[in-house]
């Protein structure tokens, strides 16, 4: 047999075809399988169903171990877009109780969302009713592509205090960005101890990984669960709040604009802190809590708006206790030393009026009667004096603000609440700015001698300058929650502070305030069997009737509470500010009203200011 | 007896071992495939074979004892029988049709009562083995007549036609792989480089329509430097005119230089389409005129293959938009990475692509691959079978794979050539072509590169037609070579 050797060659050809096909699937293996992780994460996506598990969220107590929060849970119903098959959407919107509009309207808004992918689930309703769930589980199966997830909402045994507790609400893209932890869908506290001790109470989210099949099945666990993460439980919080005493407070509080802020001196722990008008707290939960967090925001009474720490208010005649503390303290005045005042501060041309009392007096009696002029003198003779070891009126001011800094004062007292204000105490550079250097003096600025002018402070410093007197010289920051489950609480709220004053001139103060109450301002405040200290304020404001405060502490020397009110435009101290302090203190160490005190029980419950102040407020 | 035994004995001594030991790696190969693609997370028990591992390991065994058989049957007998076998094999493709039921739309399957059989997997070695015959006749060329042709193409065209009735385009498909063995055997290079040159110039000229190169949409532009470039080698090539090809080559390049020149500095934007064949109009007048001045005929083939190709081109968007129904276009638009359609069309290749990318450089370990097990891949232990090897071997599973088909088809082709006879030589070519284009198809149809073609990886895919039929091929090219030196003795 002849052989044609010229066709012998084409084997060659033909070998060198399947050669480089094969070389060209290699490379392209190459690339599929080395080059490119993107496939490895679509196997994973499609056949990991990544689970979030959400732990139960810490619950809240009372000082008293009274459950206030609590966790209900909740349904959403979960989509994953490419899983979706066609469906009888009729079916599904009479199950979930929504029109078709609303259900297209979801779908298109939902699309719309950052964060959106046809891979990973999608919420498409949050919060269902108990009812709804029950319903749609029924028929779940019919809709492929959805799943129910179970969530944990908060529910509260109390409608009060919902400025300290806060609430929660799902996380937007900026909560994500701050704190990685966060997925879409997740919840986080919003405002009070909701937000700053949302660490605590949020928990570890858990991860179940579901192995699922071409058809959205779920075939089992991964690894029979062992990549799993359990989550783990939120701690629980034990508040400081005395929840019945908060109740007694906001009651007292209603129709009224302002704060209440009650503290126990020796600990710093704040038994109730009212801020009015309130709000209940379990209107934020669920599905109507856009709608009605909108509707308190847009109220014209801000009740979002926590006065007790967020509102900066002259503290009006309650600030005079600080002044005989830093004359005091300076050598400004002993107690010996009188200041004259007829009907006021009268001086350069300046007067600034007083009520009828004694005159020249001291400065116990200058604070039982709550006299304008003596504080005047004494802040006159601090800054003005050439001679004084401070050299400017600068320095003497300064030495002043220090004082005041070191009470409270002027910057955020770090209660472990969100959004404090640090309220307002000017420096002599402030001044400086305003009038020129050297060109001003105590009477320029002399109403901040009485807690006007330039000087604005929140009820939580006013109330801790209060608990600071009680404690005679010294305060541990205020604090809403007592204990922290399986943690301790920060240093801070554990340490005592001691401002620069020493602790017999908190005695003369304390006395002082002792007889404001037993024969001064504060008479209404006098308590049957318990020695009450106080010191009423009326603080001028732009905003229309004088705004009615008090400050008061009891027992006299066992300090079991100290208090602050603060009621606006409401006139004096003594009507709205002493008789409401005087009954929470009541209430706080008594446990009841006594009988002759009912009257003002009655008074403060049914009365309303907010009314009667003839203001538009805000 | 005892000359039989002796015969016997020479065949098991001089059958090719390499390619038994390559069959029977694959085999394997192919069984765990089919245990890890039909493995159950639910029924994680390994020694529970179900339904698929089950019933192919019995069809291995029965291929094995088929292979055994196939062995012991005398050369002579297959060269005898060869068209015996052939007709047997058509009238039985015949029969399918009529009595077959619609499997899928498909009337290929021959059902005897829990027992299916695909007649299509039967006829490659009948027509392997007729082929064969018509070219162990005495002094037979292809080329010495034109009836030679025909009939070739008729033992080739008869399966290919009764397939496609059967409406199994992928297995008639399977047939035109036998173009490489008429290539062997004589036939111009010109066909097999037309029929490359054709799907080039299809897949370009579909591709890259988006993008514009004066003004001509890229896929035509680079199609028209093709068919220049074509036109060069084939004079030099195929023509055997150096000279012609080296004034084609200087003519493009300077057209070329000109072209670039007034749009790149003069800032003249030509008209794309009709600068591109003005120039290659002229290189085709040139050609013209060199066969009339040079006496040099064979100019004529650029000039052919020029005008085809341009007239190809022109057609291909009517043909691919008009005649082509929409499924198709949009498998090839799919495979061409045009379309990406993931639910639909492309739903396979893309769940495809995911199990094989997924695996990485060592795979997720045997009975570990989520795309397989969770099925997302569809046909997963069938035609697309190639993913449980990506996606649990990776890529170095994967590539040892091809590289021992690859081996076993560069056996195939050397046993090929080492045959005494035509008949001997003509049979292996087949059974290399049909694996070079089961191979080609079938992974790159996995891989995405090729439009999705349902046709098995020999010794892979499940099935016992599929199994027997690459089986009786394989070791009737062993016997035959088995006895290629007994060809001394007569």
């Amino acid at each position: 047999m002849r052989k044609d050797y010229k066709l012998e060659k084409r084997k060659y050809v033909v070998a060198s075809f399947i050669i480089l096909i094969s070389i060209i699937y290699i490379v392209r293996l190459y690339a599929l399988q080395l080059d490119d992780d993107k496939y490895k994460d679509s196997a994973d996506n499609n056949a990991f169903l990544k689970k979030t598990v959400y732990p139960s969220r810490g619950l809240i107590y009372d000082r008293n171990g009274e459950l206030i929060v609590y966790n209900q849970p909740a349904y959403d119903v979960m989509m994953i877009p490419r899983d979706v098959q066609p469906f009888d959407t009729l079916d599904f919107c009479n199950t979930l109780n929504i029109t078709r509009e609303q259900f297209d309207k979801r779908l298109v808004d939902m699309r719309k969302s950052t964060g959106y992918s046809t891979y990973t689930p999608q919420t498409f309703i949050t919060q269902l009713s108990a009812q709804d769930y029950g319903r749609l589980q029924e028929k779940l199966y019919r809709f492929p592509g959805f799943f129910i997830q179970k969530r944990i909402l908060r529910q509260y045994n109390h409608k009060s205090a919902a400025n300290v507790l806060g609430n929660i609400r799902e996380v937007n893209p900026n909560d994500i960005k701050r704190d990685p932890y966060y997925e879409r869908g997740d919840y986080c506290g919003d405002l009070g101890v909701e937000k700053s001790y949302d660490h605590h109470l949020r928990g570890f989210k858990g991860k179940e990984i579901l192995i699922r099949d071409a058809h959205g099945r779920i075939q089992g666990r991964y690894r029979d669960g062992e990549e799993d993460i359990p989550g783990i439980a939120g701690r629980n919080l034990k508040l400081s709040l005395d929840i019945n005493l908060q109740q007694y407070a906001e009651s007292l509080m209603v129709n009224k604009i302002g704060a209440v802020v009650a503290i126990e001196p020796s600990t710093g722990e704040i038994l109730c802190m009212v801020s009015s008008p309130t709000y209940d707290p379990t209107i934020l939960i669920g599905r109507q809590r856009g709608e009605n967090y909108a509707k308190l925001n847009n109220d014209k009474y801000k009740p979002l708006f926590d006065r007790a720490l967020m509102a900066a208010y002259p503290p009006g005649s309650t600030f005079k206790p600080t002044q005989g503390l830093i004359l005091l303290q300076e050598g400004i005045i002993n107690l010996q030393t009188t200041y004259p005042c007829y009907h006021g501060y009268i001086n350069g041309g300046l007067k600034v009026g007083c009520h009828g009392h004694p005159s020249p007096l001291p400065l116990k009696p200058a604070l039982q009667t709550s006299c304008n002029g003596y504080f005047c003198w004494g802040l006159k003779n601090m800054l003005d004096n050439r001679r004084s070891k401070y050299g400017s009126v600068a320095n003497a001011f300064e030495t002043w603000k220090k004082h005041l800094v070191s009470m409270g004062y002027g910057y955020k007292l770090g209660v472990d609440l969100p959004s404090e204000s640090r309220g307002f105490i000017p420096n002599a550079q402030f001044y400086n700015k305003i009038y020129g250097e050297n060109h001003w003096s105590a009477n320029t600025i002399i109403s901040i001698a009485i807690g006007q002018g330039e000087i604005l402070a929140t009820p939580l410093q006013i109330a801790n300058l209060c608990a600071t007197v009680a404690n005679r010289g010294w305060f541990i920051t205020p604090h809403v929650v007592k204990e922290i489950q399986d943690t301790v609480l920060e240093s801070q709220y554990l340490e005592k502070r001691f401002p620069t004053i020493d602790r017999e001139h908190y005695e003369s103060v304390a006395e002082g305030m002792r007889m404001a109450v037993t024969g001064g301002t504060c008479r209404l405040a006098a308590l049957p069997d318990i020695e009450v200290c106080g010191k009423t304020g009326t603080a001028q404001n732009p905003h229309g009737k004088d705004h009615s405060a008090f400050i008061g502490f009891a027992p006299y020397h066992d300090p079991q509470i100290a208090i602050c009110v603060y009621v606006e435009n409401a006139g004096f101290g003594a009507t709205y500010g002493v008789p409401i302090g005087s009954l929470v203190m009541e209430k706080y160490l008594k446990g009841q009203i006594s009988p002759q005190r009912k009257y003002l029980e009655d008074r403060m419950l049914t009365s309303n200011t907010i009314i009667s102040s003839g203001v538009k407020k805000h | 007896m005892e000359s039989r035994s002796t015969d016997r004995t020479s065949i098991f001594r001089s059958v090719d071992w390499v390619v038994i030991l390559l069959y029977l790696l694959l085999v394997i190969g192919g069984a765990i495939s089919i245990y890890a693609a039909s493995y159950d997370f639910d029924n994680a028990n390994i020694f529970s074979f179900d339904e698929f591992s089950g019933k192919q390991i019995r069809w291995i065994g029965f291929s094995f004892v088929l292979g055994f058989v196939l062995l012991l049957i005398d050369k002579r007998m297959y060269e005898t029988y060869a068209y015996p076998i052939y007709f047997a094999v058509v009238v039985l493709l015949m029969v399918t049709i009529a009595i077959a039921p619609n499997i899928k739309g498909s009337h290929s399957w021959l059902v005897m009562g829990s027992m299916s059989l695909q007649p299509a997997e039967f006829g490659k070695f009948a027509t392997a083995l007729a082929l064969a015959k018509l070219f162990s006749g005495y002094n037979f060329s292809l080329n010495s007549k034109k009836t030679n042709y025909i009939k070739a193409i008729a033992i080739i065209g008869l399966p290919i036609v009764l397939i496609l009735a059967q409406n199994e385009t992928g297995s008639a498909l399977v047939y035109l792989s036998l173009m490489f063995v008429l290539y062997r055997e004589g036939m111009s290079g010109l066909v097999l480089f037309a029929f490359v040159f054709a799907i080039v110039i299809f897949v370009v000229t579909v591709k890259y329509t988006t993008s514009a190169v004066l003004g001509l949409p890229t896929g035509e532009f680079v199609v028209f430097l093709l068919i220049d470039l074509a036109m060069v080698a084939i004079a030099a090539f195929f023509s055997k005119s150096f000279f012609a090809a080296r004034v084609l080559s200087l003519w493009f390049i300077l057209a070329g230089i000109v072209i670039t020149a007034l749009a790149e500095i003069v800032g003249i934007e030509l008209p794309g389409f009709a600068t591109m064949a003005g120039v290659t109009a002229v290189a085709m007048l040139y050609c013209v005129y060199e066969i009339i001045k040079s006496h040099c005929p064979r100019l004529i083939m650029p000039i052919i293959v020029a005008g085809a190709s341009m007239a190809f081109m022109l057609s291909v968007n009517y043909v691919f938009n008009k005649a082509l129904q929409p499924h198709q276009q949009t498998r090839i638009k799919v495979s061409l990475g045009i379309e990406d359609d993931p639910l639909k069309a492309g739903y396979n290749v893309n769940q495809a692509k995911i199990a094989i990318g997924s695996g990485g450089l060592s795979g997720k370990g045997f009975l570990n691959g989520t795309q397989t097990k969770l099925k997302y891949v569809p046909e997963q232990h069938t035609d697309f079978i190639f993913c449980t090897i990506g996606e649990e071997e990776g890529f170095i599973g994967s590539t040892i794979t091809i590289i021992l088909f690859l081996i076993l088809i560069l056996r195939v082709l050397a046993i090929a050539e080492r045959q005494p006879t035509p008949f001997g030589r003509v049979y292996s070519y087949c059974v290399a072509s049909y694996l070079i284009f089961h191979l080609c198809i079938n992974i790159g149809m996995v891989i995405g590169l090729c439009p999705v073609i349902g046709i098995p990886l020999p010794f892979f895919s499940y099935g016992g037609s599929s199994l027997w039929g690459f089986t009786v091929l394989l070791f009737i090219m062993l016997r035959i070579d088995a006895s290629r030196k007994e060809f001394r003795n007569y």
